[in-house]
């Protein structure tokens, strides 16, 4: 490959300056005539069968347009076709304090608040199940009548190799269990939407949405209307986290007051609300043991995972699937079993949040690596060095691992920390803990069975020189159309900012599937790569003919394309692409990305491939004040492979992002309910759910390592999940440094300090986990034991 | 369900006594009817169509619509349009001098520390004012001016590095970010710290 030109460079993002002028367009910023304001009301009853719903005095009230119920959009949805078990509004039955209920679109938003108030519903109490074990225990009432059986969602068991005779040539066996507190996105902005149907019959929305594509689908299927009459249009999401990535409720209300009211309508939620919506991390509860040789490797390892999912299904199925999936593509692992469940409760639903199913079982893993480290004797960074998964391997799951840089990322915090020297040198109190991960760059399968690409991109050349690049794709932050614009102006020889995007919008763009598993660099990135190159060709066929050379002599760079034996012979982008439209009419070009096929063949096999896996190291320095239990976290050592940096300022970013959101998770983030006071939210707010602010956050030391996947666009990784997994183990560890505790539960707060310094086994954190009849597990040979399934 | 159709009488009927305001906002008067009870958020918002103002919670809480009320960091969410007749009002979309946007505009798009960009605008007005008191803050400075406002994209890192580096352009304007901001350490010439 020649020098890159574009990709590689800090550019400022091309919308950069439109963000800091507060001229981007976000959802709650479409403002159209004559529109409607939406108000939900939602269950104040964590579980409650509805007797009846009065909304007369609601329909009387000047100013109220209309009024809507369960019976007006009776066809259930989800993200999962597996899980199709939501209801734009509950139609019988509410499952969480927070569930719609009904509907309201007025002329302004009081008279739509007032209007929601005057709403009556009768509701018959029922039972409630609030907890991983009470869901376990209670069978009925079942939330659902779907799933494994009571309130079981869903149960995995598959098993890689032999994990008994594994244990039997262990020289030690480790068994702990660890609890991952839930936690929610918050992204600053509120979700809100906007609906607007023309007088020809065509539905608009404009959503803050991760995913217009499945948006786009669930409208379909539940206003019965053909999908070529609605179109969706993601606004720039003002962070999404994973929270924006499911269809929900109050997008498919107001598509379907504005099908009723023949006016625009919008919602926009209620801090609270979003605390309700959720879709966040998983509370899990895990149990791992391992077998290790005395040179630490890793002879079996059985993973046992139960989610809480709340009340509805999500993702959960996927994200059950994930707390089970990368354990192996860090460290081999021999033989390997994963159990694990998935519960319905009386709480928001949980779904994907950065990192996805798991950083909870990272932080098991890194923290008991930790333990591993010390009874053998070995240095948890030397521990780990030695074991890592070989570039190129097939793990005991099936897995394919591309570039694997964790190894130089583990060298990196090594030494920038100076960890020799620390680690268990440090004063009582200063404390200094390490911890890795991965993650996927991209999902190897589409949500929906299908056989079509996950990406598409299409260019258009204007005769001016400029280009526009259509793609479904949404920016969240990430910075996902500088990506776009950098790798389209590489390839093109460009200016990235002569480079319109049109982002996101189901009538213009080619689906892109959504900025979710951090699949959109590698996979957006290969479909632009194809759709500029695609370009050139034409470009080079007309320019070789204008300047009498070959096409393979024919180059592109900054805005000229030349003749690479003679540069002095050149056009014009812009000639360029006259001379092209004169010979081939108007320049389109499309290109499109389809993951490798999985190499697994087993059931389960659809969750944990991926193109390519990112890899990180975190080292974090603090201090804990054992009479106080309060933990500073002084400093955090971050190195992630990403491949290659397509824009380091944005790679640092996120990274920068991800050690902060991981902190907040480590340290103090909980979604948790009161159980005996109606199930409602503990801190629904912003001000007591606490997350770090300026003052909380600590120097982030950032070491990009650049090891290129043969998978990647320019050998291009993930960066915007991975960095966030090592951050609540290496504090977990960080702290034991400090102080000789084990805190097996995040978040790690003062108290469980406190209660692990008092406590005689110097720890914190669950003693069992309940006793379950756990599947006969799927029992696949591993790769090296020949056959395959 | 029922429909409405006589909607054009109803809304009429459902307007509440409104409230004639003159705000002086970004340099002009601009004048306003509209219910007394609305947050200045919701009259910029709503009634200016200024919605370069942003809202994370409307309750005093996340710092999102941070506005300058007298020169000085004010939540929009917290204070009525009426309480603000004939005071200077500058939001994100003044901060700019005409098309050049002011250096923390260029400098937060320079160091990526507008992510989503969502809470950008109020952090750059509790950032200008800042800058308007201690034209040279240190990190503690910048921490403390910003601690009312949360981010949950960029860990805030960017946004400290952005705010010094306007704060040395202000000075000097050929002043460059640290190649550190800009590459991590794995480039950066002095090696790690």
């Amino acid at each position: 490959m020649s020098a890159l030109r574009v990709v590689g460079r800090p550019l400022r993002k091309v919308d950069g300056l439109s963000k800091c002028a507060g001229a981007t367009i976000y959802a709650d910023d479409v403002m159209l005539p004559r529109m409607l304001a939406c108000k939900i009301l939602r269950s104040h009853r964590p579980h409650a069968r509805i007797r009846g719903i009065d909304t007369s005095k609601a329909e009387s009230m000047p100013g109220v347009f209309a009024v809507l119920t369960g019976r007006d959009l009776p066809i259930p949805f989800g993200i999962l076709p597996v899980s199709q078990d939501e209801h734009a509004l509950c139609p019988d039955r509410v499952r969480f304090v927070g569930d719609p209920v009904a509907a309201v679109a007025a002329v302004d938003e009081d008279t739509a608040f007032e209007a929601m108030n005057a709403i009556r519903v009768a509701y018959e109490p029922l039972d409630t199940v609030m907890s991983i074990e009470e869901a376990l225990e209670k069978p009925a009432p079942r939330l659902h009548e779907y799933g494994e059986s009571g309130n079981v969602h869903k149960k995995v068991a598959l098993e890689f190799g032999d994990v008994e005779r594994g244990f039997r040539e262990a020289d030690a066996i480790f068994e702990d269990t660890f609890f991952y507190e839930g936690s929610t996105h918050l992204p600053m902005e509120q979700h809100a939407a906007v609906a607007q149907v023309d007088p020809d019959g065509r539905l608009t929305v404009w959503s803050s949405t991760q995913t217009p594509h499945y948006v786009h689908r669930a409208l379909a299927k539940v206003l019965e209307m053909p999908p070529a009459r609605i179109r969706v249009i993601a606004c720039p999401n003002g962070g999404g986290f994973g929270g924006k990535s499911d269809p929900f409720s109050h997008e498919i209300v107001v598509a379907k007051l504005a099908l009723l009211t023949g006016r625009p309508v919008k919602v926009t939620l209620t801090r609270e609300e979003v605390f309700y919506c959720h879709r966040g991390r998983h509370p899990v509860l895990m149990q791992v043991k391992t077998g290790v040789r005395q040179d630490g490797s890793i002879t079996a390892m059985r993973f046992r995972s139960y989610l809480d999912g709340g009340a509805y299904g999500s993702y959960g199925v996927a994200s059950t699937y994930y707390t089970g999936a990368l354990q192996t593509v860090t460290y081999p692992i021999a033989n390997y079993r994963f159990e694990g469940l998935r519960v319905f409760t009386n709480k928001p639903p949980c779904g994907p949040k950065r990192g996805h199913g798991t950083p909870q079982p990272r932080f098991a893993l890194e923290v008991q690596m930790d333990r591993i480290a010390e009874r053998l004797e070995i240095d948890p960074a030397e521990l780990r060095l030695r074991h890592l998964v070989p570039p190129g391997s097939l793990t005991a799951n099936y897995l394919r691992i591309g570039s694997m840089g964790l190894g130089a990322c583990i060298e990196r915090v090594v030494s920038g920390s100076v960890w020799k020297e620390k680690f268990r040198r440090l004063p009582r109190g200063k404390g200094i803990g390490l911890a890795c991960s991965s993650y996927i760059c991209g999902a190897g399968l589409p949500i929906y069975w299908n056989a079509m690409p996950h990406t598409g991109v299409q260019l258009k050349l204007d005769r001016g020189g400029g280009v526009t690049v259509y793609c479904g794709e949404i920016d969240i932050g990430q910075g996902s159309d500088t990506v776009l614009a950098q790798v389209v102006a590489e390839v093109l020889g460009i200016d990235p900012y002569d480079i319109r995007i049109v982002y996101g919008d189901t009538d213009l763009t080619p689906v892109d599937l959504g900025s979710y598993s951090s699949r959109v660099t590698l996979m957006m990135g290969h479909a632009a790569i194809q759709a500029a190159e695609r370009a050139r060709d034409l470009l080079a066929r007309a320019a070789g003919e204008k300047l009498g050379i070959g096409v393979e002599r024919v180059a592109f760079a900054e805005g000229r394309v030349f003749d690479v034996e003679d540069p002095s012979r050149d056009l014009s982008f812009a000639e360029a692409v006259q001379e092209a439209e004169a010979r081939f009419g108007t320049i389109g070009t499309v290109g499109s990305y389809t993951p490798p096929a999985s190499e697994g063949r087993y059931k389960g096999a659809g969750v944990g491939p991926s193109p390519a896996y990112s890899y990180s190291a975190a080292v974090v320095e603090l201090d804990v004040d054992p009479r106080t239990g309060w933990i500073r976290v002084e400093r955090v050592h971050l190195a992630h492979d990403v491949g290659r940096c397509i824009n380091p300022v944005l790679v640092v970013g996120q990274v920068e992002g991800s050690v902060y959101m991981g902190l907040g998770e480590a340290l103090m983030e909980e979604q948790a309910f009161r159980a005996n006071r109606g199930a409602v939210h503990r801190m629904p707010s912003m001000l007591e759910y606490k997350s770090p602010t300026t003052m909380e956050m600590p120097e982030v030391v950032t070491y990009l390592v650049e090891d290129p996947d043969p998978r990647g666009p320019f050998g291009a990784k993930e960066v915007g999940q991975g960095p966030l997994l090592p951050i609540a183990p290496a504090v977990a560890n960080a702290v034991y440094d400090a102080v000789g505790v084990r805190i097996d539960e995040v978040p790690i707060t003062p108290e469980k300090v406190l209660k692990a310094l008092e406590s005689p086994g110097r720890r914190w954190g669950p003693k069992a986990v309940p006793k379950v009849a756990w599947l006969d597990p799927i029992r696949v040979p591993a790769p090296w034991e020949g056959e395959r399934r | 369900m029922k429909r409405r159709r006589r909607g054009a009488l109803r809304e009429r009927v459902s307007r509440k006594g409104a409230a004639h305001l003159r705000l002086l906002v970004n340099g002009a008067v601009q004048e306003v009817a509209c219910a007394p009870h609305k947050t200045l958020l919701e009259v910029l918002r709503e009634d200016l169509r200024l919605t370069g103002t942003k809202h994370g919670c409307e309750l005093g809480e996340c710092g999102t619509c941070t506005v300058l009320l007298d020169g000085r960091p004010q939540l929009s969410c917290l204070v009525l349009g009426l309480e603000c007749e004939g005071r200077p009002i500058v939001t994100v979309e003044g901060l700019a001098d005409g098309p050049r946007p002011h250096p923390l505009q260029i400098t937060f798009a320079e160091l990526g520390a507008a992510q989503c960009g969502y809470c950008t605008p109020g952090i750059l007005c509790a950032a200008k004012d800042l800058l308007d008191r201690h034209p040279d803050p240190t990190r503690d400075q910048i921490r403390e001016a910003l601690s009312g406002n949360l981010c949950r994209c960029t860990g805030y890192i960017k946004i400290f590095e952005a705010v010094e580096l306007a704060a040395r352009r202000l000075k000097d304007p050929s002043a460059r970010p640290a190649p550190a901001s800009l590459h991590g350490w794995s480039r950066a010439p002095e090696g790690a710290p």
